[in-house]
């Protein structure tokens, strides 16, 4: 197994996921639809780090589109049997090979890997980061964020990518955040959400069960709360997700750029042939849920009721929020990655995706350390680090 | 029987911008190169993200406003899905459930009278690419992808194909001369439904629709062929009509159904995520009306209104520069039927003489004014007016300085003229006499001893009302 999609600096401090464009690196969003493609801009996001000094280290691998699990399912990197989760970006973090990585989170399997990695990885709030130069999936629900090992390092990292960027219409108008990982964090109120503590296993459990523990003793109210909404929300977003996946995967038909299947008769033939060899099954199997949810006969009550959900769930949060400085939960069900088929790929990620679509749903921040979740309302990231560098195991 | 024609029309015009509507690309100014004119954003290329282009949000506006459309505060954009190789992303950017212009009336004239046509909506979207084919292979150019356009939806009002053109050619004009769209050969593309019933039903027949027309001529063809044809069905039983989409063929001149492929899909629309919501606020909206161009279509009707008659105007559409020295004169204070009497009859009668053509017509708006001034002022005679509008014609005169050298100007003195009134009263009795008990010439006797008194100065018309009510007692 290997980190690098592409190696570009054996200096560099940070590396990107390959669903973030480099400028003639090959950026093929672990797909093999996208063979050789190198782009003629790099993402908004590497252009700032760039600009204010850091050395790109390289491109590192990702599942095909962000749409698996931690990653595993790459063209260019594909687990065999018996192998563990190496060459993702959240390893190549925690191997100390650079400080940080900036990945798209889309359906939550930066956050997954994080938690698996024992990194941490913050998703920011929709629109702080410009989306210009990602190879876009889900639009309305995906962001750029940080790998690091620590919360500083995330902050430092953050600062530098966020704030307006003209060449993306759902950047946020603020031109610069900041992040303060120092906010006195005793007397804030933090919430268990029974419902997705009841679904992890019992390593996890017992994970999450000592990190609440270590916060009370920094001062922090510890509650448990029940979310009813919390798997209606997931499917929300996988309906969503899936819709705005297939439409923007379209435009991969082998006319213009990537693979073209060498198996064709006419402009039918192009396209299927070249789409049928060049997604994944797991790709495939969004695509057509999204093509079906996105018909004239589903659309009322799947693509819209979703949008009425995403409404409500946003509602919802807002008033938890009111409450609770942040929530915590588990950020996948198990500690540790495990093989298993493309096939129930599907399935799989969208069982695990109940931890982790509300904030890609509603566009508020997560934060993954120490293997749990931390969420917060729009623009809580401050608090979220700081809470997360309290409790930053030491020693390491 | 009797039928009567029901057509509804969907046209597309192309917007006249400095950039396409999502990206930086220069929009209309058409390259000359296939895709010279390309960035990665209109080509589909992956990481790019669409970024509105605010001119497009004002042109479509200022087009709906002209069109006496409402304006939709809060306007979205939806993504289409459909295949195609000219459709770089696999999508068109459009508008579906919340267009930025609704519920417009125009008027329509033709020989058989006026109709109302209804608008039932104006939406943006981008254009797609071209397909260029050549031997055994294609080519796909994107210079027009992303070009941005309206497209504008009348209910079915139309009842004649003579009123589609004209409302056509109507549009055109108004967008031409204003400057919202070039309207060049195929900016303007129209597909058009249509349906036949008998006359006086409500009920309407089996609507076809034919799609993607360019000339005005083709639509006229098209609609004339396709009315033939289902009354034919009606009439004859000829053929079963179903409700189908159609193309035209310019050569054959015939109508033929389109595979079904091509017509029944499910473009999937959905909210753009990529573009935010656009509102239009009081403020902007303000904008947008104070810096509305007046149609020509408007203009025409201001004229018409002032007084001036169809065949003026017509003359005057047909020289922007005239009618624009017509505007400038009636701003500084003159009537409008007489200043469109003094540049289309007396200017032109003199620009005629001189083998000059009426858009060679070189005088200031101030000079003009001051001669249409002097002369209602009774200050300057017509005759001398006239001379003077000779020598700035032919010899690029002054006006003022020529009235001035050739001493036409008069101070009119009223009290003066009322005793030359008085006097030639006094000594032709007679005439007075003849003109009281009912004999209007002899008014002119009166009349000519005051002229000849006066010596050609002061205005003659009035001094002969002058003259008239001082005989009235
Ligand atoms: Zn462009």
């Amino acid at each position: 197994m290997k980190y690098y999609m592409a190696k570009i600096s054996d200096k560099g401090t940070v590396a990107v996921d390959d669903t973030i464009l480099v400028k003639d690196e090959l950026s093929c969003a672990g797909s093999h639809i996208l063979d050789g493609y190198k782009p003629l801009f790099s993402a908004e996001a590497v252009e700032r780090l760039i600009a204010k000094g850091y050395e790109i280290a390289g491109k590192t691998h990702v599942g095909e589109f962000g749409l698996d699990l931690v990653g595993e399912f790459s063209y260019y990197n594909e687990l065999s049997s018996g192998e563990s989760l190496k060459g993702s970006a959240a390893e190549l973090v925690k191997s100390g090979e650079v400080k940080a990585a900036l990945g798209v989170d889309m359906n939550g399997s930066t956050r997954r890997a994080a938690a698996l990695s024992d990194v941490s990885f913050l998703k920011p709030t929709y629109g702080t980061v410009s989306r210009y130069g990602v190879i876009s999936c889900a639009a309305s629900g995906e962001q750029v964020g940080v790998y690091a090992k620590t919360a500083d390092d995330i902050a430092e990292i953050m600062t530098v990518i966020a704030g307006n960027d003209t060449k993306d219409g759902t950047s946020l108008r603020e031109q610069s955040y900041t992040y303060d990982c120092n906010e006195d964090i005793k007397g804030y109120k933090v919430c268990i959400v029974k419902e997705l503590f009841d679904k992890a296993d019992d390593k996890t459990k017992a994970n999450l069960t000592a990190y609440a523990e270590s916060l009370k003793t920094q001062g922090v109210e510890v509650d448990l709360i029940s979310l009813d909404f919390a798997d209606n929300a997931n499917t929300a977003w996988q309906i969503l997700m899936c819709a705005e996946t297939c439409n923007n995967v379209s435009r991969y038909d082998g006319v213009k750029f990537g693979h073209r299947s060498e198996n064709y008769r006419n402009i039918d033939e192009l396209y299927v042939n070249s789409r049928t060899e060049g997604f994944n099954f797991l790709t495939k199997t969004v695509i057509l849920y999204g093509s079906d949810v996105l018909s004239k006969h589903r659309y009322a009550d799947c693509y819209d009721k979703a949008l009425r959900v995403r409404r409500q769930v946003a509602d919802k949060m807002k008033e938890l929020f009111s409450n609770y400085d942040a929530v915590l939960t588990p950020a996948c069900t198990k500690t540790e990655y495990a093989q298993y088929d493309i096939k129930d790929a599907f399935t799989k990620v969208f069982d695990e995706s109940v931890f982790t679509a509300i904030p890609n749903l509603i566009g508020t921040p997560a934060l993954v350390t120490n293997g749990v979740q931390l969420m917060g309302s729009h623009f809580s990231e401050s608090k979220l680090l700081s809470i997360a560098k309290k409790s930053e195991r030491t020693g390491e | 029987m009797a039928y009567e024609l029901v057509i509804g029309l969907e046209t597309h015009v192309e917007l006249n911008t400095k950039s396409k509507i999502f990206c930086s690309c220069g929009g209309h100014s058409s390259p000359i190169e296939p895709n010279d004119c390309v960035c990665p954003a209109c080509s589909g290329m992956p990481g790019m993200l669409p970024v509105m282009n605010k001119k497009v949000v004002e042109l479509a506006a200022t087009a709906g406003l002209m069109l006496n459309c409402e304006i939709n505060r809060y306007t979205t954009f939806d993504k289409k899905n459909y295949y195609y190789p000219d459709l770089p992303c696999a999508y068109q950017i459009t508008q579906l459930n919340h267009p930025i212009c609704v519920n417009g009336l125009v008027k329509v004239k033709t020989a058989q009278g006026e109709r109302d046509i209804r608008i039932k909506q104006i939406h943006m979207e981008e254009d797609a690419g071209k397909l260029v084919h050549g031997g055994n292979s294609s080519f796909v150019d994107f210079n027009r992808t992303s070009v941005p356009l309206i497209e504008i939806v009348t209910q079915p009002d139309f009842r004649s194909p003579e009123e589609v053109v004209t409302y056509l050619g109507k549009l055109k004009s108004m967008f031409k001369s204003t400057g919202i769209s070039e309207c060049e050969e195929g900016a303007m593309r129209c597909d058009v439904n249509i349906s036949v019933r008998e006359e006086g039903t409500e009920e309407f027949g089996v609507r076809t629709e034919i799609k993607n027309m360019a000339s005005f001529e083709a639509i006229d063809r098209a609609i004339r062929y396709e009315a033939q044809r289902h009354m034919d069905a009606l009439e004859f039983g000829t053929e079963e009509l179903v409700q189908e989409t159609r193309r035209f063929d310019d050569v054959t001149g015939k109508t033929s159904a389109m595979r079904n492929k091509e017509t029944e899909a499910d473009y999937r629309y959905f909210p753009d995520p990529n573009l935010m919501p656009i509102v239009i606020d009081d403020e902007w909206l303000e904008q947008i009306k104070a810096n509305k161009p007046v149609a020509l279509d408007e203009k025409a009707e201001a004229y018409s209104e002032m007084g001036i008659s169809d065949k003026e105007i017509a003359m005057l559409m047909s020289e922007h520069t005239v009618a624009k020295l017509l505007d400038d004169v009636i701003a500084l204070g003159c009537n409008g039927k007489d200043a469109a009497a003094w540049i289309l009859t007396d200017c032109a009668g003199i620009l005629r003489k001189a083998g000059l053509k009426l858009k060679d017509l070189a005088i200031t708006a101030d000079g003009l004014s001051f001669l249409i001034k002097k002369v209602e002022e009774g200050k300057l005679n017509r005759g001398a007016a006239k001379k003077t509008l000779i020598a700035v014609i032919e010899q690029g005169a002054d006006p003022v300085q020529y009235c001035d050298e050739q001493g036409f100007l008069v101070e009119v003195d009223n009290s003066m003229i009322e005793s030359v009134i008085d006097k030639a009263i006094e000594s032709n009795p007679q005439a007075v006499a003849d003109y009281k008990s009912g004999k209007e010439k002899a008014l002119m006797a009166i009349f000519g001893a005051c002229m000849k008194e006066l010596k050609g100065s002061g205005d003659p018309s009035t001094i002969r009302t002058m003259l008239i009510e001082k005989l009235k007692n």
